[in-house]
């Protein structure tokens, strides 16, 4: 451990906010490429099933 | 050899094998990048210079070569889409340019985040940081190419030409500490000599990385997979696919 205490760590001997905004940068940029391609899919999937639907409504009603 | 790479071709057997590693990928990459960042944040000691500001090494020196190599991997798959028209490099390829873009923000970002307290300043137009402003740029074109041109065949084209361009620009990035004078400071890891920190701290570095480009892999395949369902709905075997539930 480098720190003596919780604080300490958090403080990071003046540099914390510099320290903390770039994992918190790095944190979001893991979302994001985790969650974008999971929303796409999603809006995909929605889409695919609506389009199914209407071609079983064309059918039917052929 | 052939017969494999026509099937590595397949969009279908990609889909598949792909499903299989990705649990893995993704265990590989959460295991590494959280071991990373604890050993990274707490037990890592002090820089004697920067004192705890250097800590950010170990976010934006993988993002940065996980930035260029994205870019290379970019600028291959379309030029293998380009020779041999291969769809699932196109789709790679399509897949880079936003991931690869992140990442060159994140390099950006936590750059500019050290620099102040390390230089005194958020930024200079020194010659690394402005060969990563102009890759960052590059992707930004690639995603706007992909958006701007409805047909998906001269999208492909039209990027994989951009991509192949651009790629001048990796040697500059490299080379840019040791051809021009700059505040930047030369590369932590080379092939050649050991480094030159101590090993508990470039360990935990050397498994940041890992992390990163496992989770590239990660983010990669997701992308590419959404692309390859996008693509191919038409087909049999993707309208099964989406039957099951």
């Amino acid at each position: 451990m480098s720190f003596s205490s919780f604080s300490d760590f958090i403080h990071m001997g003046g540099h914390g906010l510099y320290v903390w905004v770039s994992y918190a940068t790095a944190l979001a940029v893991f979302v994001f490429n985790i969650l974008m391609p999971l929303r796409l899919r999603k809006q995909f999937m929605v889409e695919q099933a609506r389009q199914q639907r209407r071609e079983e409504q064309n059918a039917s009603h052929s | 050899m052939w017969t494999w790479f026509h099937r590595l071709g397949s969009p279908r057997w990609f889909y598949n094998i792909s499903g299989r590693w990705l649990p893995w990928l993704a265990i590989a990459a959460a295991l590494l990048i959280f071991s990373g960042t604890v050993w990274a944040l707490a037990f890592a000691p002090q820089d004697y210079q920067q004192g705890n500001s250097f800590r950010i090494i170990y976010i934006h020196v993988p993002a940065a070569l996980l930035a260029q190599s994205c870019y290379m991997i970019m600028a291959v798959a379309g030029a293998i889409g380009l020779i041999w028209k291969m769809k699932l490099a196109d789709m790679a390829a399509k897949s880079c340019a936003s991931i690869g873009a992140s990442f060159t923000l994140l390099a950006l970002v936590t750059g500019a985040v050290w620099g102040k307290p390390t230089w005194g300043t958020w930024w200079v137009w020194d010659a690394r940081l402005t060969s990563m402003l102009i890759l960052f740029f590059l992707y930004l074109g690639i995603v706007a190419l992909h958006s701007a041109i409805s047909d998906r065949d001269q999208a492909a084209k039209a990027t994989a030409v951009l991509a192949l361009v651009g790629l001048v620009n990796i040697p500059i990035i490299k080379y840019s500490v040791e051809w021009w004078n700059t505040l930047h400071q030369p590369a932590t890891f080379t092939l050649t000599e050991k480094p030159a920190m101590p090993a508990e701290m470039w360990v935990p570095l050397l498994i940041m990385v890992l992390g990163f480009y496992c989770f590239f892999m990660v983010a990669l395949i997701m992308r590419t997979r959404l692309e390859i369902l996008v693509r191919e709905w038409r087909t049999s075997w993707v309208k099964e696919l989406l039957a099951k539930p």
